[in-house]
């Protein structure tokens, strides 16, 4: 049984992760802005095996409550293994480039809000000389693009410091992943019309417990786009800024 | 990707979409009619309605409450309407517990469970699926919430079971679970040949065993066929049967031209599956025995672009003559499939208004779109079927004449009382009057 903490657990991506926790016994604390869903899904985890689940409610911008929110999760599960960081939005891109204040509320809600409790929970991790952290990153955050670079610049941010504080816990017996997926078909997506590319929450779900299994650092979900994402990285940006992506 | 139901007819007309992702929510404003669409394994129209909007309803899956006393035999299972019984089983069937009734396949929502109210390979013990609900919720166009069961609001309990989601939309259910040892069941096939042989078969079997279903070759000289009796297997006798890793299913790839089932293949396919090594008893997993088309996903994209009908019917007990002489009809023609399907109801009442088992046989085939010879077929089956005082499944239908649906539901008018205003389908448009 692991002792895991998702933030963000309403999301479609965190809910069929938790799923899978639970058929495998494990005790779960959920995280997130909707005290309704939280008990929804918590009822749902409980019946599915899940050894205990409790909530709490959280809006990850207000950093204030940060510190009180993931001590009451450390004390409700007695200890901590797992933490899952996987709120996010998805910026209007053309709202953003006529919205200073609009495109730095997304930068919080898509990175500083990210940072600071990946900045938490990595002394936690630290302190006990153990645990995984996973993060939801995605593609998105490999390049910018200008059909989305305000959400590709929250993500890449959050990739960078990742990688640093992985650079500096990996001496510590701490695992850090970076979660990046592709297309996935979810509330945030509803908008968008679904193509071969597209994945299920539940594949994102798989590969994400698989990769904390593997003990690895990043992952592409599903891995296909590491190919996709290696390839578009590597135009050089001269070609690169004239297509329209 | 528009949705369509597992028939795959074409020139079904397009209805938009809308979802409803939370029990409590109101149903989202539509612009037309509402129909409830669970995951589409309906073979006709009860879950399309051309022109109007579909409500997916497979966004409310989660489980709610199990509560079951320690040693009970049932177990009460609360859970939202779209929640698949394959996700029922994947959960519980590792802790003891399994579904009372089950159809032939795991993919169908319990929504559509009920609003269809099915049967399965159990009905001569357990009756249908129905039986097993004991409450649920009706979430109707005009806002308003009612709890419905057996005793509590009753009328709209009946209506609803068997209601082919036109009552409104389910939003959540209580269900039984029943105790079971293990995932393994006991398995005995016995060839016959001829009708007689069957019914005999059949009614010596169905004082034994919990569940009896007959596969059938029509399309040979005398009707012949494979009964297949099966038991949930108890703890001791499955100690030593070591549960087989489950595979990843196959999925047929795509929509092939034309159909691959004509007359050459499935005489072939007939002639193989009837003669095959048959072990007289086995034990076998039950996601194989309950479910042996669930292993290859979209098999029904193998009938082509046209698609293909399946037609269900059920006469009463005394009528086996009628049984014999749709066979003998569906051997003349040439039609046919190796879906077909013989098995008993038994006397328990269904619950439903328009649920479909009534005490007598009824007998399922499958058949390939060939346009209008395949429709003349039907209507010669449909007046084996009207002469003998039966009636059509229309979770399986895509074409039977209003009349004889109206004919064979005695409830019908009863029925139409609890219609919800703002629901309807293109099933409902074509039989109602
Ligand atoms: C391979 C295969 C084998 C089968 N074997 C059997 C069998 O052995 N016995 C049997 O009885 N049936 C059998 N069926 C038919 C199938 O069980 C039924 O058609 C079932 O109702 C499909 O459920 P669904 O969730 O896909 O619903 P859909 O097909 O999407 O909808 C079915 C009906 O339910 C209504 N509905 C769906 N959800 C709700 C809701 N939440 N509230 C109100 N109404 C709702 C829809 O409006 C529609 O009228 C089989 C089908 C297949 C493909
Ligand atoms: N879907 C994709 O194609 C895709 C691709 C790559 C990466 N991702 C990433 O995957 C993660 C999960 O998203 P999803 O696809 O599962 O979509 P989703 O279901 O829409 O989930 C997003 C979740 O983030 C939560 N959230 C947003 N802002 C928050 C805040 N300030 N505080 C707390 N919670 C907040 C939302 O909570 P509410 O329920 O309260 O609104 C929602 O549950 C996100 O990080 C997303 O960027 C998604």
């Amino acid at each position: 049984m692991q002792k895991v903490l998702i933030i963000g657990a309403t999301s479609a991506i965190a809910e069929a992760t938790a799923r899978l926790c639970a058929a495998r016994g494990d005790a779960l604390f959920l995280v997130g802005r909707k005290a309704q869903r939280l008990e929804e899904i918590a009822a749902d985890l409980r019946v599915r095996g899940a050894a205990q689940v409790d909530c709490a409610v959280l809006d990850a911008t207000d950093r204030a409550a940060h510190a009180a929110t993931l001590a009451t999760a450390e004390s409700a599960l007695g200890g901590l293994d797992v933490a899952l960081i996987a709120h996010g939005t998805l910026p209007d891109q053309k709202a953003c480039e006529a919205s200073v204040e609009l495109t730095l509320r997304e930068i919080d809600a898509n990175a500083l809000s990210v940072i600071a409790l990946a900045t938490l929970l990595g002394a936690r991790f630290e302190a006990q000389g153990r645990g995984a952290l996973a993060v939801i990153g995605s593609v998105a955050g490999d390049r910018g693009r200008q059909s989305n670079y305000v959400y590709g610049a929250a993500k890449g941010m959050v990739a960078l410091f990742l990688q640093g504080l992985r650079n500096r816990l990996a001496k510590k017996g701490v695992q850090v992943l970076t979660v990046k997926p592709g297309f996935v078909d979810t509330p945030m997506t509803a908008a968008f019309k679904k193509g071969a590319l597209w994945a299920q929450p539940d594949d994102i779900a798989r590969g994400i417990l698989a990769a904390l299994a593997a003990k690895k650092d990043v992952v592409y979900l599903p891995g296909f786009w590491r190919l996709i994402m290696l390839i578009i990285r590597l135009i050089p940006e001269r070609i690169f800024k004239k297509l329209s992506l | 990707m528009s949705l369509h139901s597992w028939g795959r007819l074409p020139g079904a007309p397009a209805a938009a979409e809308l979802a409803l992702a939370e029990r409590t929510a109101p149903l989202p404003a539509a612009d037309g009619s509402l129909l409830p669409y669970g995951n589409g394994r309906s073979y006709g129209d009860v879950c399309l309605n051309g022109g109007g909007m579909l409500l997916r309803m497979r966004g409310l899956d989660r489980f709610i409450a199990f509560d079951a006393d320690p040693g009970a035999d049932f177990g009460v299972l609360r859970c939202e309407a779209g929640v698949l019984l394959a996700d029922i089983l994947d959960t519980f069937v590792p802790r003891g517990w399994f579904l009372p009734v089950t159809p032939g396949t795991r993919f169908v929502t319990v929504g559509g469970a009920i609003a269809n109210d099915v049967h399965g390979k159990n009905h001569h013990g357990a009756g249908t699926f129905g039986c097993h609900v004991l409450r649920f919720e009706l979430l109707r166009s005009d806002g308003s919430r009612r709890v419905c069961s057996p005793t509590e609001n009753a009328g709209w309990f009946a209506a609803t079971v068997g209601g082919l989601g036109l009552t409104g939309a389910i939003t959540w259910a209580e269900i039984r679970l029943r105790r079971i040892d293990g995932p393994l069941l006991a398995v005995e096939n016995t060839r016959f040949a001829g009708l007689d042989e069957f019914f005999a078969l059949n009614a010596a079997a169905e004082a034994r065993h919990e569940y009896t279903v007959a596969w059938i070759d029509c399309l040979a000289a005398t009707p012949r066929g494979i009964f297949m009796a099966g038991d949930h297997l108890a703890a001791d006798a499955a100690q030593d049967a070591a549960r087989s890793a489950p595979k990843k299913p196959l999925s047929f790839p795509f929509t092939p031209p034309v159909s691959l089932v004509n007359g050459l293949s499935l005489r072939a396919f007939n002639r193989l599956y009837f003669h095959k090594p048959l072990p007289a008893r086995a034990t076998q997993d039950y996601a194989p025995y309950f479910y042996p088309l669930d292993g290859i996903l979209h098999w029904n994209r193998m009938y082509g672009r046209r698609g293909f009908y399946q037609y269900q019917c059920v006469v009463p007990p005394a009528a086996r003559g009628a049984i014999d002489e749709m066979m003998r009809a569906i051997a003349a023609s040439g039609q046919g499939s190796f879906l077909a399907v013989l098995k008993t109801f038994g006397e328990r009442t269904s619950p439903g208004l328009l649920s479909f088992p009534m005490p007598g046989i009824t007998l399922a085939l499958d058949f390939p779109n060939r346009g209008a010879g395949t429709l003349a077929l039907f209507a010669r089956l449909d007046a084996i079927v009207t002469a003998a005082g039966g009636r059509l499944y229309a979770a399986k239908d895509a074409r039977m004449p209003g009349a004889l649906f109206r004919r064979g539901y005695p409830a019908f008018a009863e029925f139409t009382t609890y219609l919800d205003p703002g629901f309807a389908s293109d099933f409902w448009r074509r039989i109602k009057e």
